[in-house]
């Protein structure tokens, strides 16, 4: 078990900067997922934190060793590869100790620790099969007790589900939980699927463009996005987001005559602002009642539980996800109410949230 | 894509049963003339009908031109020249995929000149460098004026001699130097995902344990189909082992096949040296077969 210290940690290529200045601090036994878009410099974060490649600027240090210049071996860390990396000419047994091997334990101990690690992942019947010989869930399981086998400080995951069918995916990560709740080791995942991220994380990590946009438990990044990014990267479908300007009495909204009502909230007067609603906070009513915005039908999926449908708001795409028993056909006219306590306001410029008072009182609509 | 095409078929079957045909007669008349007796091989047409004297004609082969000892050396030769181009080829292609140094490019642009300079190109050069291994650092001593330097200084004339005619590493050292078998690992190597070798880096494996436990075990093929064809080529080799075995005790059979060859005026023994020329091919034949499965797989690389 470790802790993670990441200090202004900066990553470059010759032409082009893809980390900018990440701080972070896990603690130990933590499980932090890292989510972000492709390209956001995720990967490369964990696998600076690997020793795979190089720091260009900033520290990271494990247990308050500062790791820079620490080869891999070294720093104590073990990974998870996406594409499980198992070497296909070694049995599942020659894979998992492989380091062991290396690192020239006895071959005595080597079985015990093998056959140790095999009972917890169930793969002791497979032990001398070689890796082509494995379905996609087995070798998943080999590259973690790969990892497991060098009781490592820090376990690292760079996409490591996303080869599974979504069936395996949803078992091998109630598996990865498990296992993290047995051993308690400080583990960095890696991921872009969000439900994966919400569900193993005990802190999230979001980033974008190589920055970290936000930290903090699932709940709160869900409930408290503290940018634009994260309030429409996180949740699914994402998170409705009208443009507008703040008036004295409400929001007008851009690309029509509408106006919301919205909490008076200390926004200034004038401000440009992006207002996000989560479309399973959205309510369907009947049209042209106080307070409702009108919105025309496009679209509507059926999930089986509920529905998204989606609507047209004066050109722009609206989502609203219900589970009533609603049946509006495409073209058809409802009516969106949204409750002010449901809004989240992002500065149109920089998409920073916005923290607004709590109105307990909504103004009155027009 | 499945075609039904009966005429094409048949035509496709046609064509390579000719070109087997083609490929195959010369050895079989080569084996039906080792089985003629001396009258009979000398008869125009030669008859092809196989005659009776196959093994009198080998056996006095076999003996004529002493080919138990030329068979060792050959096969010491080939197998060495195989086993050392598996291995510089490996190794020189691991340190240009795997490592980032200064003169990388150049060096692999060097490698890949060696492509256009055969053995046959360079003999000369080579011939005198196997003559005399050191010759070309006294020519550096004699160009820069050092061995006149140290002749003054310490009385010593410098007369560096390392000759490497009429032994195996003369014959075998010049053929391993070439450029086929790196360029044949290198895109084997390019195909190993980096996962793989940032896992072995997680592990805890250094580069050397990485080329050992890892790479090599993975190009178990590649060597199989390089080993082979350099098997093959050295085993064929007729020019160098002609020049650098000046004696008889380092020949290699398929240099000493001449002696089998009669001499204009001589007794027309072309059944003895037909015999011969069997027995010479046979090792090749065996290695060919033996390794077959292997050799096909390396060259298709094929990952599992």
């Amino acid at each position: 078990m470790a802790s993670i210290t990441i200090r202004d940690v900066t990553k470059s290529y010759a032409r082009s900067q893809v980390v900018h200045g990440v701080d972070l601090d896990i603690a130990s036994g933590d499980f932090v997922v890292i989510l972000g878009p492709s390209g956001c410099g995720k990967s490369t974060l964990l696998r600076m934190i690997a020793g795979l490649e190089e720091i260009s600027g900033g520290t990271i240090a494990i247990d308050g060793t500062v790791v820079n210049r620490l080869e891999p071996r070294e720093r104590g860390c073990a990974m998870v590869f996406q594409n499980y990396a198992l070497y296909p000419h070694m049995s599942v047994a020659q894979n998992i100790g492989y380091s062991l091997k290396v690192a020239g334990v006895p071959a005595a101990e080597r079985t015990l620790r093998i056959q140790a690690v095999a009972r917890i992942l169930e793969l002791e019947p497979m032990l001398d099969r070689k890796p082509a010989a494995l379905s996609g869930g087995q070798r998943q399981r080999v590259a973690m007790g790969r990892a497991m086998i060098r009781e490592p400080k820090v376990f690292l995951f760079d996409e490591p589900l996303s080869n599974l069918d979504a069936k395996l995916r949803v078992q091998m990560r109630s598996e990865i939980r498990k296992l993290h709740r047995r051993l308690n080791a400080t583990s960095v995942f890696v991921t872009h699927d969000q439900v994966e991220a919400m569900t193993l994380a005990d802190r999230l990590v979001v980033m974008n463009g190589g920055r970290v946009e936000q930290v903090g438990t699932p709940g709160e990044i869900y409930k408290r996005p503290a940018s634009r990014f994260v309030a429409t990267f996180v949740g699914a479908p994402a998170m409705n987001i009208l443009e507008g300007v703040v008036e004295l009495d409400g929001l007008s909204l851009l690309g029509g005559s509408r106006r919301l009502t919205i909490p008076r909230v200390g926004l200034p007067v004038g401000a440009k602002v992006a207002m996000g609603i989560r479309p399973e906070a959205v309510r369907l009513v009947a049209p042209g009642s106080q307070g409702v915005l009108n919105a025309t039908v496009d679209l509507v999926e059926e999930l089986g539980a509920g529905r998204v449908i989606y609507v047209d708001l004066d050109g722009a795409a609206f989502s609203v996800v219900t589970s009533e028993t609603v049946h509006p056909a495409p073209g058809e006219t409802v009516g969106l109410k949204i409750s002010p306590e449901d809004m989240h306001f992002f500065s149109s410029e920089t998409g920073a949230r916005l923290d607004v008072f709590k109105a307990s009182v909504p103004v009155p609509a027009h | 894509m499945v075609e039904r095409t009966p005429i094409l078929n048949f035509i496709t079957h046609l064509v390579l049963f000719i070109g087997f045909v083609l490929a195959v007669a010369p050895f079989v008349i080569v084996a039906i003339a080792a089985s003629h007796n001396l009258k009979d091989v000398n008869d125009v047409p030669m008859s092809l009908l196989p005659g009776g004297d196959f093994w009198v004609n080998i056996k006095t082969a076999w003996t004529t031109a002493n080919l138990g000892p030329k068979l060792l050396n050959s096969f010491i030769m080939a197998a060495g020249v195989a086993a050392g181009k598996v291995m510089i080829s490996a190794l020189t292609a691991f340190s240009i995929v795997y490592f980032r140094y200064p003169g990388r490019t150049f060096i692999f642009w060097l490698i890949f000149v060696t492509l256009m300079l055969p053995l046959e190109v360079r003999i000369v050069p080579t011939y005198a460098v196997v003559a005399n291994v050191l010759s070309p650092y006294q020519t550096i001593l004699d160009v820069t004026g050092l061995s006149w330097l140290i002749e003054r200084v310490s009385g010593v004339q410098v007369a560096l001699n390392l000759g490497l005619l009429n032994s195996y590493s003369g014959l075998i050292l010049p053929l391993i130097a070439t450029a086929t078998g790196t360029f044949l690992y290198r895109q084997f190597f390019l195909t190993i995902p980096d996962e793989l070798t940032e896992a072995a880096r997680m592990d805890g494996a250094g580069a050397l344990r990485f080329f050992i436990d890892i790479l090599l075990p993975l190009s178990r093929t590649n060597m199989a189909a390089l080993g082979t064809i350099m098997f093959l080529w050295a085993w064929n080799q007729y020019l160098w082992p002609l020049l650098v075995t000046t004696d008889q005790s380092h020949a290699t059979a398929v240099t000493e096949l001449k002696q089998l060859i009669p001499n204009v005026g001589g007794i027309p023994e072309w059944n003895i040296a037909m015999a011969g020329t069997l027995i010479v091919m046979l090792p090749p034949l065996i290695v060919v077969v033996a390794m077959q499965r292997w050799f096909v797989r390396g060259l298709i690389a094929t990952e599992k």
